[in-house]
């Protein structure tokens, strides 16, 4: 503005264009520091990438390995079957208080065998061993129970005390004040390492387990909640993709362009900016409090991330549509197609890549979703097995990767923190590579006119 | 067992008859600080019983309160956590939402601990210097005055000059009405100012004065030396990590498992622990609840067996994984296991 006012009824600049004077350089040096500002803003974005993928990393890989005691178990038919009929009902009665003294007197023995020493009573050596082991031990017994009255070799997870000392989260020193662990549980750790019983390994039970309560972190695992998030995301792409699409052909090829037509699209343009906490709230009201749907299912969680994802996709696919010129859908009816014919064989396969994208992009968004989940009961402790069914994976309760994070992230024990960042790993994972499959998908198949 | 098992079929099969959506787990909501030993009894159920484990979900125990109060039927909690007791308020509330016949379950005692950073100063508090601390009003030559206090020196001339900054729970948190009876409230009264904002207090009758002198009593400065945190106690971490001057209040059962990096504080001269909280010692404790709703007992497979197994000795008992968790047990856990199996509800035996 400035230059132009200048300008303006002032005599022609003087001297050579080589030379340059003081108003070009300023405008050069304007142009220069603008080009440094752009690289210092580039050069913070790529820093706080880094910075957060170095503390995920650092933080999270830990959860992927996990310390383990091995040990022979006498399986003692006086304890787990007393009647000896394997009657799996009377095995089924003792429960996994019952199984504690196996795991004791096999934690001496394994003590005894390798020639250790220790003070520590046959209670406090046990503590080494996660709460989980008991019911690992029943839930084998259960699933064979022809090997009572034999001696298995069992790997059992070490307590998540233990485990933070083999990862160096626990040190002598910061267990001064902790009444879970104790000097000398720590000296027969050393000693167990020493003759290879026990063992830091890779966990898979972290990418395949389930939720574990807060006194067993070292047993928790996301596999369940994976596929919590795998049922929602099914529910979402079944419903979502077809609707959107439909919407968005309606509202692009047929509709009449009109009052009613304009509102519509601003309210989807607008749904699509609403908070997701929002969804939530209407998801309790409609599909639990009015419909009746179960709490805490997948089929619930899906139906509320369908609406959520609804105008990303109808958004995306109007876009789409569009960029088909219009010469196509003209010489298709010149032909003598239909409208009908001209759409679904013409503009909608050459619309299909960006259509995909849209669809792809708008999943991945509703994956990392946790806010609308709070509100259907997603959230909390949901230890639940494996479903078997599709039906069961719907309908049982069942928690979603974020939301498993999340509630990860608030337990006292700092285990749990370490597998919140290992979940923030593996949900990276997925969403790196959904958009990774987007690039391609419109790389690939896109055309350009 | 199997007598169980079949009634409890039988119950699944009359439920799917006039529900095509029937639910077969226990339904869990409330306090975050009950939440952990609920998830220790779910685990546990899960593993034992040939029942689903239950789902818990915490967010705190008015908000699990008023969940439960919604009603009776499926699409409702059947257990609600909470670390204090229901109030006559919510009783009505549930009454008129048709939630008649609640089972109370006391399942032991936690300690409310106040901790700050490991490497910062030590305190060995009273209730008083909480007051004096956090209280909107202090009593000064007879006169109640807004709180001129900005450390813990002028709090108390034993303390180092930290600049006083608390992390307590917020409002919906059962621990919140905790923290004010027996810490804000005693050292209310024990300073002296209970007595001049009694006399000062308007009220037609005694009751209604003593109320207000409580209600002015517990009501804390709002200068941003009190912060209000509504999450869980990891978000106290947090701030406490981020600001090393700042005490904290936990439960005890989260203290203990983060020693690493909070040093605890002694209230009158006591160390919290199990055993000074089970003595009475200690000052700062509460019973732990959760309610049953006795509507759902026989509809929701597994309820009453939940119900059972939580406060069951193995579980709740001296040498039980709650107790080894950080719950103070119940002395009286034998009546509490007799009142479950009868089915005693709220308001019959009172």
């Amino acid at each position: 503005m400035t230059d132009a006012t200048q300008n303006t009824g002032a005599v022609a600049p003087q001297g050579s264009l080589h030379t340059l004077d003081a108003r070009t350089k300023r405008r050069n040096a304007a142009e220069g520091r603008f080009k440094l500002y752009g690289m210092i803003a580039i050069g913070i974005g790529l820093l706080m990438l880094v910075t957060l993928l170095y503390t995920i990393l650092s933080k999270g890989t830990g959860a992927f390995t996990q310390t383990f005691v091995s040990m022979e178990v006498e399986l003692l038919e006086s304890k787990l079957d007393k009647s000896g009929e394997r009657d799996l009902e009377k095995i089924k009665k003792v429960t996994t208080f019952g199984y504690a003294p196996l795991i004791k007197s096999a934690f001496e023995k394994t003590v005894e065998a390798n020639g250790i020493e220790t003070d520590l009573k046959s209670k406090d050596m046990t503590k080494i061993l996660s709460k989980s082991a008991a019911s690992q031990l029943r839930n084998y017994v259960i699933a064979n129970p022809d090997k009572i009255g034999q001696t298995i070799e069992f790997r059992f997870l070490a307590n998540s005390r233990v485990d933070g000392y083999m990862k160096g989260r626990v040190t002598r020193d910061s267990i001064a004040n902790d009444k879970n662990i104790t000097p000398a549980q720590l000296d027969l750790v050393d000693q167990l390492i020493e003759v290879g019983a026990l063992k830091k390994t890779f966990n898979i039970d972290f990418i395949i387990g389930a939720d574990a309560s807060d006194q067993r972190p070292e047993a928790a695992g996301i596999g369940v909640a994976m596929v919590g998030s795998f049922f929602m995301m099914l529910v979402v792409l079944v419903l979502a993709l077809p609707i959107g699409v439909a919407a968005s052909i309606y509202l692009e090829e047929f509709a009449p362009k009109n009052w009613i037509t304009d509102i519509i699209e601003v309210n989807i343009s607008n749904l699509a900016a609403v908070p997701s906490i929002v969804f939530g709230i209407l998801g309790l009201a409609v599909f639990i409090n009015y419909m009746h749907l179960p709490q805490s299912a997948p089929l619930v969680g899906g139906l509320v991330l369908t609406l959520m994802t609804l105008p990303t996709i109808i958004i995306s696919t109007r876009a789409a549509l569009k960029a088909v010129p219009p010469s196509i859908r003209d010489a298709a009816l010149g032909v003598g197609a239909s409208k009908m014919q001209a759409v679904f064989h013409h503009v909608l396969p050459l619309a299909a890549p960006g259509i995909l994208t849209g669809t792809i992009i708008g999943l991945a968004q509703a994956l990392g979703e946790t806010a609308p989940l709070l509100l259907i009961g997603m959230i909390g402790f949901i230890a639940s097995n494996m479903p078997e069914t599709v039906g069961e994976g719907l309908l049982s309760p069942n928690s979603a990767m974020p939301a498993q994070i999340y509630e990860w992230a608030k337990r006292a024990d700092p285990a749990f923190y370490e597998r919140a960042w290992g979940g923030i790993i593996i949900l990276l994972i997925f969403l790196i590579s959904m958009n990774t499959l987007a690039v391609l998908l419109r790389r690939r198949f896109e055309r350009r006119w | 067992m199997s007598v169980k098992l079949t009634a409890s079929a039988l119950a699944i099969a009359a439920v799917a008859a006039t529900s095509a959506a029937a639910r077969d787990q226990v339904q869990v909501a409330g306090s975050s600080t009950v939440l952990p030993y609920a998830s220790i009894v779910a685990e546990a159920f899960g593993e034992n019983f040939d029942f689903p484990t239950p789902v818990v979900e915490s967010g705190g125990s008015s908000a699990g309160l008023k969940r439960f109060c919604e009603g009776v039927g499926e699409n409702t909690i059947d257990v609600a956590n909470a670390s204090r007791k229901i109030k006559d308020k919510e009783i009505k509330a549930c009454a008129e939402a048709g939630v008649t016949d609640i089972i109370e379950v006391r399942i032991g005692y936690d300690g409310i601990v106040f901790a700050s950073d490991i490497n910062g100063n030590g305190f060995e508090y009273t209730p008083s210097d909480w007051f004096l601390a956090l209280s909107n009003e202090i009593l000064v030559d007879g006169q109640m005055v807004a709180n001129p206090n900005k450390t813990w020196a002028d709090v108390n001339a034993n303390f180092p000059a930290q600049a006083l900054q608390a992390f307590i729970p917020g409002t919906k948190h059962g621990t919140r009405e905790v923290f004010e009876d027996n810490v804000i409230l005693a050292g209310c009264e024990a300073t002296g100012a209970f007595d001049v904002l009694l006399a000062a207090a308007e009220g037609d009758t005694d009751k209604a004065k003593h109320k207000a002198a409580e209600k002015a009593c517990i009501s804390l400065r709002t200068d941003g030396v009190s912060v209000d945190i509504d999450g869980d106690y990891t978000e106290t971490l947090a701030r406490i990590e981020s600001n090393k001057d700042g005490i904290g209040v936990f439960g005890l059962a989260f203290y203990e498992n983060n020693t690493d990096k909070l040093q605890v504080a002694t209230m009158s001269g006591i160390v919290p622990s199990t055993e000074s909280i089970a003595t009475g010692e200690y000052p700062v404790s509460r019973p732990l609840y959760f309610y049953v709703k006795k509507a759902h007992i026989g509809v929701i497979p597994g309820l009453k067996e939940y119900a059972e197994f939580f406060i069951a000795d193995e579980i709740a008992g001296e040498d039980g994984p709650l107790a080894e968790y950080g719950l103070v047990s119940d002395p009286e856990l034998a009546d509490t296991q007799n009142a479950v199996a009868d089915e005693a509800v709220l308001g019959s035996n009172m």
